[in-house]
């Protein structure tokens, strides 16, 4: 097979990839131009018929999406770009934003185009400042070029585009969180229905799409939809409900690799390859004990399962919640399991939002039962008393408004059960492998 | 007397055409606070309140949900320098930066060092995970940082 040569990828690492005037001569804002010459439902179906779903995490048929807002709506219609990454492992949005930002703006441009909203808000995390001033300052040159503003190249098409900056919350990156915290608000997830595309962002019909999302739309208006479909997976015949995985795909890599970093290709490829073949293979001689297959919300595969391809359906076949960011870490055979489970504990019970008791509540004591076993003080019956907590939580078993609670219990279940050996042995053994200072316990 | 000068109550009204209602700039009003004053004081909180036509509760509401933004009690320092203690990080010593650095400035995460020149912060995810571990000043990254160019870091601020 040729070398895949990188799409969304391309112009990262060249000169000045990030300003307006290598842009356009890389043939920039052609793509937007085209769609400005199209019907909006025609802009709609390319995408549809692309096959493209959302990049940033569950994995929604973009276009699909795009359709649910109400017909012939007198506006206003928002575009809300969720660019509040903060999955832990994933990076590939602020390689984006701060080395191709108007790859992503001219995604944007088409999209608000598509769906005739006239105003997009970029909701971008506070952590990513560097992306911050990229990207306002591409906003800016937009404006000067007459590419953003009013009747734009003349078409009648009036388009604003506003970066938001949040405050460092995790739950931000739920979509609805992410439109309260817009509104000023505690960014407390939106109970559902009404979804967002009927009444969302300052109650009007809106669109919440992903940063890579944005990205892959502006290479379909360029390179059409075949050539989307052409890459990645098809449908699996035996599941009805599959609607593909194409399209190439931003995979971060982190964690005990020689090479850390982040990489395109078609979707479908395996953590193996990832790990072998694009991240320099597992540091120090090594071996991979486990791989988180995209965040930590999606849970570990074992040794076992690193063959699994990395698409839509691969990590849920193996009991994982899914592909989620696309972001593995990669866990050598040195580690233990109970530092890497409690790590991720740790996390969700820091950035628990606390509006639903089960997530509040259950995020607060798996990290107390997992603090207890990795000071050496744990019982046996703290296993099945965490995989107890982790099953009662969530939209799964119905408690939570939102799926962050999911997420948090998804590592859990899914370490107890992998690994169940390694946490016995640590318990009955009374050991610890190491003694953290206090405050590196603590979640809050 | 009020706390916000007539610069920054500039620079809050200026956010007003951005959206459809004043709420909406109850963030940005309050980065721009902190960013200036180190902190939101509850006269602020007011103050941001009568420029947004919201109850000051509604702002403090908002407010205290974002553990970022900080009050009187917890002023900060001149910058702020988060570690990161997430997978990533943690799994490429994360978290024994994270010790170096507070041990070097005498602080526990959270506490301003005695010249009230840095607050230090653990952080999750900084999304900087292909430089692992990697440091947050303020809100400008620095990668694959060792305890020895985290004591360069410290000592430039």
């Amino acid at each position: 097979m040729a070398e895949f040569q990188p799409v969304l990828l391309a112009r990262v690492g060249k000169p000045d990839s990030h300003l307006l005037e290598t842009y356009r001569r890389d043939g920039g804002y052609e793509g937007f131009k085209k769609a400005l010459g199209m019907a909006p439902a025609e802009v709609v179906a390319t995408v549809k018929d692309s096959g493209l779903r959302g990049r940033g995490g569950a994995g929604f048929p973009t276009g699909l999406k795009w359709t649910f807002l109400p017909k012939d709506h007198p506006g206003p219609i928002y575009l809300a770009i969720n660019a509040d990454e903060s999955e832990p492992a994933t990076f590939n949005n602020r390689i984006l934003m701060e080395e191709d930002p108007h790859q992503v703006l001219e995604g944007i441009a088409i999209s608000c185009y598509a769906i005739k909203s006239k105003a997009a808000y970029i909701y971008l995390r506070y952590e990513y400042g560097r992306s911050y001033r990229v990207l306002q300052k591409a906003i800016d040159e937009c404006y000067a070029a007459g590419i953003f503003g009013k009747n734009i190249f003349g078409s009648g098409f009036d388009l604003d585009v506003v970066l938001h900056r949040g405050a460092a919350a995790y739950i931000c990156g739920e979509e609805t969180g992410l439109i309260e915290s817009l509104e000023g608000k505690r960014a407390w997830p939106r109970i559902k229905p009404p979804f967002p595309a009927i009444e969302g962002l300052f109650r009007k019909p809106t669109i919440v799409n992903n940063i890579e999302t944005m990205a892959c739309v502006k290479n379909i208006l360029d390179l059409g939809g075949d050539w989307f479909k052409s890459l990645g997976v098809p449908p699996d015949p035996s599941n009805p409900r599959d609607a593909g995985s194409y399209g190439p795909k931003l995979y971060c890599i982190s964690g005990h690799v020689n090479k850390p970093g982040c990489v395109e290709l078609p979707m479908g490829i395996t953590a193996r390859q990832l790990i072998d073949e694009h991240g320099g293979g597992v540091w120090k001689g090594r071996k991979a004990k486990a791989v988180v297959p995209g965040g930590i919300s999606m849970g570990f595969l074992s040794a076992s399962e690193l063959d699994t391809p990395l698409d839509f359906n691969g990590p849920g076949k193996v009991g994982c919640l899914g592909l989620g960011t696309a972001a593995i870490t990669v866990i050598d055979d040195e580690t233990s399991m109970v530092d890497v489970l409690f790590n991720c504990a740790r996390f969700f019970a820091h950035e628990s939002c606390g509006q639903c008791t089960p997530c509040r509540e259950g995020t607060a004591w798996m990290h107390k039962i997992l603090t207890r076993i990795r000071m050496g003080e744990g019982q046996m019956r703290d296993l099945d008393l965490l995989t107890e907590v982790a099953a009662s939580m969530g939209i799964i078993p119905g408690t939570t408004i939102c799926g962050l609670s999911d997420g948090a219990a998804w590592p859990i279940k899914n370490a107890i059960k992998k690994f169940r050996p390694e946490f016995e042995e640590y318990i009955s053994t009374g050991r610890k492998t190491v003694k953290p200072a206090e405050s590196l316990m603590a979640a809050h | 007397m009020a706390v916000l000068s007539e610069e920054l109550r500039d620079q809050i009204r200026a956010q007003f055409p951005k959206y459809p209602n004043k709420r909406a700039v109850v963030l940005p009003a309050l980065h721009l606070v902190q960013d200036a004053q180190r902190h939101v004081s509850i006269e602020a909180v007011r103050e941001i309140a009568e420029l947004l036509e919201l109850h000051p509760s509604e702002v403090h509401d908002t407010m205290s949900f974002y553990q970022f933004f900080k009050d009187e009690k917890h002023q900060l320092g001149k910058h702020r320098v988060w570690v990161c203690r997430s997978i990533s990080c943690m799994l490429r010593g994360g978290e024994e930066l994270l010790q170096h650095m507070c041990e070097r400035l005498h602080v526990h995460p959270g506490q301003t060092s005695a010249d009230g020149k840095i607050t230090m912060e653990f952080a999750e995810c900084l999304g900087a995970c292909e430089g692992a571990p990697c440091v947050l000043v303020d809100d400008e990254a620095h990668m694959n940082i060792t305890p020895e160019k985290a004591d360069e870091l410290l000592k430039n601020l």
